[in-house]
């Protein structure tokens, strides 16, 4: 009850911000109809719509980094979670309180993504569904990202790291808008030693119907995700002990 | 036996050598304090007194380095879980869900509480009434003034049935017409509830405390109503008495702090 209570909080914080939805659902949006409109314009397969979307699923996902630290940092500098840790919550009720509303918005984001795509060409198949689900384990390491930087940086590192930065870095090292062997040597081994390629790997493996092509690249993400979640918690807990 | 366990029912808050170290700084140098039921005590000093990290040691917030202190008999050390269904806090900052509105907050401490949907309602109303809310309800609490903020961050603290509220620098950055209406809130909660309120404005723990206790450098100085002090001081004001304690106790070694328990 009281966890359920506190999801709805940080999803009503999150929903009526008017920015969050601009970038969060708009930004994904406006790229993937920018991008079609010039691969219409040219000759070659730049942009194609089955290997463009799910890169943009992907990318959009970066945004709930930047949701989930601008929120929990707030809360911090507002003194509002110091107000939460002198009442009965526990430290899980805080950590799947900030996690869990997030996963529907994620899902949500995806499924709007694909279904925009559909009207853009993406030819229909029973993939896309697998495709939403497999945005689970990404956005487990996205949000896990969100919760450790809200835990140790205030609300305008936030903005520079998860904002700027992270979404660079997603958007460079993930193969969305380039073929990585185009750059090749460190750069591209770089890139395949961090998650945001595997990640875009997978969607692209599944929404193609090609299910084995998952592997190796669902255990980078799995991986990734589930150490940015453990190093979320071991920090927020830090910080809450820190009070 | 029956007189112990009077004693202890009417004592709100007992510490016993509580101290917080922060590296090499003692941000609170064994305190030893006795707060009664219903009493308002206000903590009062300069900045970097150690009020804070007190409140916050007694809130269950910071671990202490050394000591320990209890509440309704409670351990803040042991009974941690216990303590925390004791009190209530209003922190420093305004600490409110932004872009909740006014009566979502309130729904939402009621909620963190565990009162059921019946209970979390007639809560609601009862503080809009009492803090006078009314009007502000459904307005988002981000956007309202500081002063409602604060109002609001009490109201917060309160509607989860605290027996101890704990007010940090309630009034702080607040215009005078702002603290005065937040005054005439504290005081209508004074003798029904034990508060504890840091300041360091003289004339707000003078004109709202039972008694008040100061503190400088970590150390409880002196403890005592606004009178005793300004009788303690000679001082006829009770500013002047407060900073000829506290230059007292910088000028003349071994005449403050008080040894023993401070009641």
């Amino acid at each position: 009850m009281k966890l359920l209570l506190f999801s709805r909080r940080t999803a009503k914080e999150i929903l009526r911000d008017p920015l969050n939805l601009a970038f969060g659902l708009g930004f994904p949006l406006v790229l993937l109809l920018l991008l079609s409109a010039i691969q219409a314009n040219v000759p070659v397969s730049l942009f194609a719509i089955g290997t463009l979307t799910p890169g943009i699923t992907v990318f959009g996902l970066a945004f709930l980094t930047l949701f989930a630290a601008t929120l929990v940092a707030k809360d911090r500098e507002s003194a509002f979670l110091q107000r939460l840790y002198a009442t009965p919550l526990g430290a899980a009720d805080f950590i799947l309180g900030y996690l869990l509303p997030l996963v529907p918005l994620a899902l949500g984001q995806g499924l709007v993504c694909y279904l925009t795509a559909v009207f853009l060409g993406l030819k229909v198949t029973i993939s896309i569904l697998p495709a939403v689900l497999c945005l689970l384990p990404v956005s487990f390491f996205f949000i896990g990202l969100g919760l450790l930087c809200g835990s140790v940086l205030g609300v305008k590192q936030t903005g520079g790291i998860c904002g700027a930065l992270l979404t660079n870095l997603t958007a460079w090292l993930s193969g969305v808008w380039f073929d990585l062997k185009l750059v090749g040597g460190a750069f591209e081994k770089i890139a395949h030693a961090l998650p945001f390629v595997h990640a875009v790997e997978m969607e692209r493996a599944v929404l193609s119907g090609n299910y084995a092509g998952i592997s190796p690249h669902i255990y980078w993400v799995l991986g990734y995700g589930a150490a940015a979640l453990a190093l979320a918690v071991l920090l927020f807990l830090r910080q809450m002990k820190g009070q | 036996m029956g007189d112990s366990i009077k004693k202890q029912t009417a004592e709100a808050i007992r510490t016993v050598g509580l101290t917080k170290r922060y590296k090499d700084l003692t941000a609170v140098d064994h305190l030893e304090l006795v707060v009664k039921q219903g009493e308002l005590f206000s903590l009062l000093g300069v900045n970097g007194a150690g009020k804070t990290t007190a409140i916050k040691m007694l809130s269950c917030l910071a671990e202490p380095s050394e000591g320990d202190a209890f509440l309704h008999g409670r351990s803040i050390r042991k009974e941690m879980a216990a303590v925390k269904e004791l009190i209530g806090i209003s922190p420093q900052e305004t600490a409110v869900a932004p872009n909740l509105t006014v009566g979502e907050n309130l729904e939402l401490m009621c909620g963190i509480h565990g009162f059921s949907r019946e209970k979390r309602k007639r809560k609601t109303a009862e503080a809009t009434e009492q803090f006078g809310l009314g009007e502000i309800l459904g307005k988002r609490a981000g956007k309202l003034s500081g002063g409602w903020q604060r109002r609001l961050s009490i109201a917060m603290a309160l509607i989860g049935e605290p027996k101890i509220l704990f007010l940090d620098e309630p009034t702080l950055g607040l215009d005078v017409l702002a603290r005065s209406s937040l005054w005439e809130v504290i005081r209508a909660l004074k003798g029904r509830i034990t508060i504890i309120l840091t300041t360091h404005y003289m004339e707000e723990a003078e004109a709202l405390s039972h008694r008040i206790g100061i503190m400088k450098d970590g150390k409880l100085l002196t403890t005592g109503t606004a009178g005793e002090l300004m009788e303690k001081a000679g001082k006829e004001r009770f500013e002047e008495a407060f900073v000829a304690l506290v230059t007292k106790a910088d000028g003349t070694p071994g005449a403050f702090p008080e040894k023993g328990v401070v009641r």
